[in-house]
């Protein structure tokens, strides 16, 4: 578990099993660990990447920033998806996304 | 640590209970978090336990508790075409960019070669990054008070 490739593998793991969960789960919270998921496999390569190969000199953190700027970005997001689950399951009595069809055209 | 991450998904999409599942999640953030402490990145990881073990795993354990009711542990088992077609979408995501990975020359780096700090870190998100900052605390701000308006209930008990 020391080369960059392990934590490359890894992080492609992570995003199938995320893809995995978008694709199969009607359930809206399986959806969001789903999408959460994806994003910590995405960050985990930003740092991964930043780490083993610094652009131009060795204290280069341009990769972290991202990563931090990312964090709070999806900390943001799963606000926002946990208030709209609460008001679905308030209206319709079930999160389940497929019978969400009041905005169908 | 990776087995905690793996495992922790799979856990987060399979467990029966939604519980288990939001508490398999956190347990494969917490396995990230690891990750970028092996990658000599702390500060990262800090932020990620703080963040997502902190706010967003707790976040998602209360509302899973307290709203929780029979239309939550219903889980409609998918369609198994559905199942089918997700493993196989999985499985070749996987393998696809596992195979990418692989026929690189990434497994050559073995030393972290980067030495950066959290004051280069911080130095960066002051200096280069700080109208990024700005526009993500906006973002949260707006994120944070159009979810309070969201869940707001109304004094007659309705929904709004």
């Amino acid at each position: 578990m020391n080369s960059l490739s392990d934590f490359v593998v890894v992080s492609a793991l992570l995003f199938g099993i995320g893809v995995y969960g978008l694709v199969t789960k009607r359930n809206a919270m399986r959806l969001l660990f789903a999408v959460e998921l994806m994003i910590n496999a995405a960050n985990l390569n930003f740092v991964a990447f930043n780490q083993y190969l610094p652009y131009q000199e060795a204290s280069n953190a341009v990769g972290q920033t991202v990563v931090l700027f990312s964090i709070a970005l999806a900390a943001a997001e799963a606000a926002v998806i946990l208030a709209i689950v609460v008001v679905a399951y308030r209206l319709h009595n079930d999160i389940d996304v497929s019978e969400m069809k009041t905005l169908e055209g | 640590m990776a087995v905690v991450t793996v495992g922790g998904a799979i856990v987060s999409l399979e467990a029966k209970e939604l519980v288990y599942g939001a508490i398999g999640l956190a347990g494969s953030l917490f396995g990230v978090a690891t990750l970028f402490f092996l990658l000599n990145a702390p500060y990262v990881a800090v932020f990620q336990l703080a963040v997502y073990i902190g706010a967003v795993a707790v976040l998602i354990l209360f509302t899973v508790m307290l709203v929780r009711q029979e239309g939550w542990a219903k889980e409609v088992r998918p369609k198994s075409t559905t199942s089918v077609a997700g493993v196989i979408a999985a499985v070749a995501v996987i393998l696809a960019l596992t195979f990418a990975v692989l026929a690189t020359d990434l497994s050559r780096y073995t030393v972290i070669a980067n030495t950066a700090t959290y004051v280069d870190v911080g130095r960066l998100i002051s200096t280069g990054y700080a109208p990024v900052l700005e526009v993500l605390a906006l973002v949260l701000a707006a994120s944070i008070v159009g979810a309070l308006a969201l869940s707001r209930v109304d004094r007659d008990g309705d929904a709004s």
